[in-house]
């Protein structure tokens, strides 16, 4: 069969999703390109030479609407004989653009493809896109829709994670992605962003806090507790759908959780002829992919049963995998997939994660992907697994093994 | 004779007036609908008539919708009465939405006739949705009149455009007490929530209505949703703010309802797909959900109970054939808090009552109870001072048995002990006329041996309050062995007085209510013996629309008097006596002095405040939480089961005599998820042959108690209902 390699894997410093965000007077529109721009330059990509390009993003309203892939293609350097697909898996639309590249490849449609994703977090907002899960009276209260914090909250709940293990765990990725970025571990990945003369904007992730420690994470308040408890009462919701819960125990805060903040990330996946053809060398190829679909209430389980999914369609176990990224969206989503598969957590977002430097929904898929294939080339390890959890209930994984 | 009559006046205006043949209350009739649309197409015809008034010949504006008439659509239909009943709400809209244009041009607004309508007094249901369609309401300044869209308090939801037009007017966040809450208002409070338009004096209303009919623009006649740019107030679904409101509102819904109510669901849905699309879309997708709850069987059960059944055995369905037997002068007999609740309710309805109790100043704190009461609706603007004073004159507080000369009703509710009983019911009939009626209210002791006491068992009946007595709505009225007829008049009478409802059951032990409560109880402590995780079994019950779940409720009510019951039961029964499982725990939680609520230590951990934290984590110790852990539904089965077979049991055992009573006697009484229309609708909405296989399998499983009865083994074997095989009389629904 065809085999699917990674070429390159590039990302954007992560700038904090506000107004006050070093990366909120650039558009959704240039970012991507300047990634695209990036990819086309380090691998020398003249005229027709991907088939693709492959862009995640959640919130396709305003400027990232309007088939953002195909805007973002016509505003880089990139031939217009390439067309651009956007797409959206929440959460995982990143690494769903890499997957569907590589496995459009692995099945000979194309040669090679750009796939990736970004998420202007502060010009756009989360949510203003509309869902009809949350609104939608008949679809809300058949699927026992709760807002993504409760189901965090729900997850500490039904496994027994404490507040402090959640906060140790947020504590654990700060001092990580405060490590890796002194030492220099993303360097060859991060493309600097500059504006229209060439002047850096943003060259490295702006919303990590180093020095956090329990301490300062004991000072905020439960995020969802209000919404849950008293206005418009979701925990009720939670107890309709787990009759076996008296109650939900809110530990998720701001420090905790994923950072809202502005960020790309681009991956360039081909067959062995694509690389021949640039003079480019593979660095690890798309071992295997997967999807599931899970419970919608609790929501972010996501990750566990579809890692059981892709190891047992794949004929691996877990010991067979040396590293691991799962996107912190929510500290109770690593607790559960430590406590699933029962992982040193050392192996686990070894440099940190989400909580630490932010989560820009449509890009964070890819992002973890280049990050994950760095640390296996750092330590010098062959198998890594990617996931996330996923809004509406979905989980997505990729095995990446490096060649 | 037409329930509408039409007439033009001098200045051509045109007066529709609705007056109901036969009622004293406007109802809205398929047959009455057709001629109000006559009468429109008349006016908007006639060139010389300038507009009309809609208005009422009665006090008050209408009542709503004939529910049976609904009832009626669906059996028209035929094979498919789906579509009768969808296609008669879409008949009603194209009227309605007539009165609405009222021949306006569609493309200008212009060229309209304007339409007032007049409300006298109360206007419910269609008697709002109607005048929501017309172009003003003006309704007389009359503080008693209530109006609102109640549709919701028996199941369904407003369907003649009320839920769309409401919605449009004030937004989705200010129309859901009214929709979803069914809140009702006086004139005033509807003018300030911009429910009417005007309020004017009572003698003003027509007046009024004409001077505005004759000065209306045609901007005035035009509705903001036909008008061009409409924004709905608060926001669309996908407007920010509106957002909000919609995430909101399926979560509070859903979590109130507890997902078991189609009704609330049904109004939402269509609240918030018909706010996404042109009025008249939203019209159509209102039709759709309401033809969808009116072919639901739970809102055909819960019409039939609470709104059809319920009104029949209050209008005294179930009354002897006597002379009128309104008491003038009620004795109480005890000022306890039962007596004292029923000295209360007494005095409001306008019956002078004696408080008796052996002290002074015991008889003092009964009357006091109804002060405090009084108060609070002073408080709350809902009584005034002279209401007080008057309520208050009408109870007399005396330790003298002389006093109750001249009580044509003695209600004893003395402590509950034969030997006490029996005393005071001697003392009573001492001291009162031959004619006089002696009611004993309990809840536990059997009404034919009490009767033994008095010297006239045919004039003695047992009354079952429940407490709160001035809250709960039902009455339980028990006939022993030789009561007699003019008793059971007599305690009917009262109720109807009082405002209560009513049912009638023969005497055996714990009556009905009760009789079905207990096992109930006793299913869940089982349970939790068992090792089902306690949280389960409470949620369990609510998911599936009782009020409380077991656990709660037997610390509300106590566990010493679940132990002192258990314990009298086990006397009665000897070797047969089958709940020694539930004894062990609730004996060893009273031995604790875990009591329940009043202990602020029970099922329930209480703070000191008395307010619940949550189950008692010493349960856990007690009664380890087994590693298998039931499906939902099988605890559901366990709860509902043990209550609607005792009251199976009690039709069998001809207790209840009839089945509206048993139905309609659960959802009243303690409760019994209304959603289901009572406990024996519930039983014909799985059918009896379901029924009797989730019986066998909870027989073999846990035991006899859940032995399916023969009259449902019957039912079963013959395709019945209970609704089939014991249909009341015609007459009366």
């Amino acid at each position: 069969m065809t085999e699917a390699y990674i070429y390159d894997a590039i990302r954007s410093p992560r700038g904090k999703g506000r107004k006050d965000g070093s990366l909120h007077e650039v558009t959704s529109v240039a970012l991507s390109a300047k990634m695209l721009n990036a990819v086309k330059a380090r691998n020398g990509l003249e005229g027709q030479a991907v088939e693709d390009v492959i862009w995640g993003n959640v919130t396709q309203v305003g400027e990232q609407g309007g088939c953002l892939a195909r805007s973002a293609v016509l505003a880089s350097d990139l031939d217009e004989a390439i067309p651009g697909l956007a797409i959206n898996r929440f959460c995982a639309s990143g690494m769903e653009a890499v997957n569907l590249a590589a496995n459009q490849i692995k099945g000979g449609a194309g040669q090679a493809y750009i796939a990736g994703g970004v998420e202007m977090m502060g010009r756009v907002a989360m949510g203003s896109d509309g869902a009809a899960i949350a609104v939608d009276p008949s679809l809300a209260m058949k699927t026992y829709f709760v807002p993504q914090g409760i189901s965090a909250d729900i997850i500490a709940t039904e496994y027994g994670f404490t507040r402090e293990a959640a906060d140790a765990l947020a504590v654990e990725s700060q001092r990580r992605a405060t490590q890796a970025w002194k030492e220099g571990r993303f360097d060859k990945s991060i493309v600097a962003v500059t504006d229209q003369n060439g002047l850096i904007i943003l060259d490295q992730d702006e919303y990590i806090r180093p020095g956090t420690d329990m301490a300062t994470l004991s000072a905020l308040k439960p995020a969802f507790k209000d919404m849950g408890e008293v206005m418009p009462g979701f925990d009720k919701i939670a107890m309709m759908k787990y009759p076996h819960l008296e109650r939900v125990n809110h530990i998720h805060h701001a420090g905790n959780s994923s950072g809202i903040v502005d960020g790309a990330a681009a991956v360039l996946i081909g067959n062995a002829e694509f690389g021949r053809a640039h003079g480019l060398k593979p660095r690890a190829r798309i071992r295997a992919t997967a999807k599931i679909g899970t419970d919608p209430t609790i929501m972010l389980t996501g990750p566990v049963p579809v890692t059981q999914k892709i190891l047992a369609d794949h004929g691996m176990t877990i010991g067979d995998i040396d590293l691991f990224e799962v996107n912190e969206a929510f500290a109770a989503v690593v607790l559960r997939f430590q406590q699933a598969f029962d992982v040193d957590p050392g192996v686990v977002n070894v440099n940190g994660g989400s909580i630490a430097m932010g989560h820009p929904l449509g890009a964070t898929g890819a992002i973890i992907i280049g990050t994950l294939l760095d640390e296996l080339e750092r330590q010098d390890k062959q198998v890594g697994l990617a996931t996330l959890c996923i809004a509406s209930g979905m989980g997505v994984a990729t095995i990446i093994e490096r060649v | 004779m037409t329930d509408f009559t039409y007439a033009v006046d001098a200045d051509a205006v045109a007066t529709i007036t609705w007056d109901t043949v036969g009622k004293s209350m406007n109802v809205m009739t398929q047959e009455a609908f057709m001629t109000l649309n006559d009468m429109v197409d008349t006016a908007l015809a006639d060139a010389d008539v300038k507009g009309i008034i809609i208005t009422s010949a009665k006090k008050d504006f209408a009542g709503g919708m004939d529910l049976n008439a609904i009832a009626k659509m669906k059996e028209d239909g035929g094979d498919n009465p789906a579509k009768a009943v969808f296609e008669g709400v879409m008949g009603m809209h194209s009227i309605l939405r007539k009165i609405e244009r009222a021949g306006m041009d569609p493309k200008t607004l212009k060229g309209g006739k304007p339409i007032v309508a007049a409300l006298p007094g109360t206007a419910l249901g269609i008697g709002l949705e109607l005048p929501l369609a017309c172009h003003r309401i003006i309704a007389a300044d009359n503080p008693k009149a209530k109006i609102g869209l109640p549709e919701i308090m028996v199941g369904i939801f407003p369907g003649a455009g009320g839920t769309t037009r409401l919605v449009r007017k004030m937004g989705a966040m200010m129309a859901a007490p009214f929709l979803l809450e069914g809140k009702l208002s006086n004139p005033k409070a509807a003018k300030a929530a911009g429910i009417v338009d005007e309020v004017v004096a009572a003698e003003d209303l027509l007046t009024r209505a004409k001077e505005w009919v004759l000065g209306a623009k045609d901007a005035d006649l035009v509705k903001p949703w036909d008008a061009k740019g409409y924004k709905m107030p608060g926001g669309a679904p996908y407007h920010p703010a509106g957002f909000m409101t919609f995430v909101g509102a399926s979560a509070m819904v859903h979590g109130k309802t507890m997902g078991v109510y189609p009704a609330a669901k049904a109004l939402l849905s269509a609240v918030y797909e018909g706010a996404l699309v042109p009025f008249d879309t939203a019209l159509k997708i209102e039709a759709r959900w309401f033809t969808n709850v009116l072919m639901n069987p739970s809102s055909s059960a819960m019409i039939r109970s609470l709104f059809i059944n319920k009104e029949a055995l209050e209008k005294g369905a179930n009354r002897p054939a006597e002379p009128d037997q309104r008491v003038q002068k009620v004795g109480i007999i005890g000022a306890g808090m039962m007596g004292a609740g029923i000295a209360y309710v007494s005095a409001n309805a306008g019956i002078e009552v004696v408080l008796i109790d052996a002290d002074q100043s015991a008889a003092d704190r009964g009357k006091s109870y109804s002060e405090g009461i009084l108060d609070k609706g002073i408080s709350r603007k809902k009584v005034t001072e002279e209401k007080k004073a008057e309520v208050l004159g009408r109870i007399t507080a005396t330790t003298d048995y002389e006093a109750l000369a001249g009580c044509d009703l003695i209600v004893e509710a003395v402590f509950e002990d034969m030997k006490v009983k029996a005393e005071v019911t001697k003392k009573v009939e001492a001291v009162v006329g031959a004619d006089c009626i002696f009611a004993t209210n309990t809840s536990t002791l059997p009404i034919t041996e009490l009767a033994h006491a008095s010297a006239r068992p045919e004039q003695f009946i047992g009354i079952h309050f429940f407490s709160p007595v001035d809250k709960m709505l039902l009455v339980e009225i028990i006939r022993g062995k030789a009561t007699g007829d003019r008793a059971v008049a007599k305690a009917l009478d009262f109720v109807r007085q009082i405002r209560k409802t009513p049912i009638v059951v023969n005497d055996a032990r714990f009556f009905y209510a009760n009789r079905c409560i207990i096992p109930y109880i006793n299913e869940g402590i089982r349970m939790v013996a068992e090792g089902v995780e306690p949280v389960l079994v409470e949620n369990a019950a609510k998911l599936v629309g009782m009020p409380l779940g077991p656990l709660q409720l037997v610390d509300e009510t106590s566990i010493d008097l679940g132990v002192k019951i258990a314990k009298a039961t086990k006397l009665a029964m000897g070797d047969a006596y089958p709940d020694g499982a539930v004894d062990a725990v609730l004996f060893a939680m009273a031995d604790e002095g875990r009591l329940g609520k009043k202990a602020g230590a029970g099922f329930y951990a209480y703070d000191e405040k008395g307010k619940r934290t949550g189950l008692w984590d010493g349960l856990a110790g007690a009664y380890p939480v087994a590693d298998a852990q039931p499906e939902l539904t099988e605890v559901q089965n366990r709860l509902l089961m043990a209550q609607v077979l005792e009251a199976v049991r009690a039709l069998e055992d001809g207790v209840l005599m009839d089945i509206r009573e048993g139905d309609v006697g659960a959802i009243l009484g303690w409760g019994f998820a209304p959603w289901s229309g009572g406990p024996l609708s519930w039983l014909d909405m799985i059918g009896a042959p379901r029924a009797v296989e989730i019986c066998d399998d909870l027989t073999t499983r846990f035991g006899d108690r859940f032995k399916a009865p023969d009259l449902l083994r019957d039912m079963a074997a013959k395709g019945e209902s209970f609704y089939s095989r014991f249909a009341p009389q015609k007459s009366a629904a």
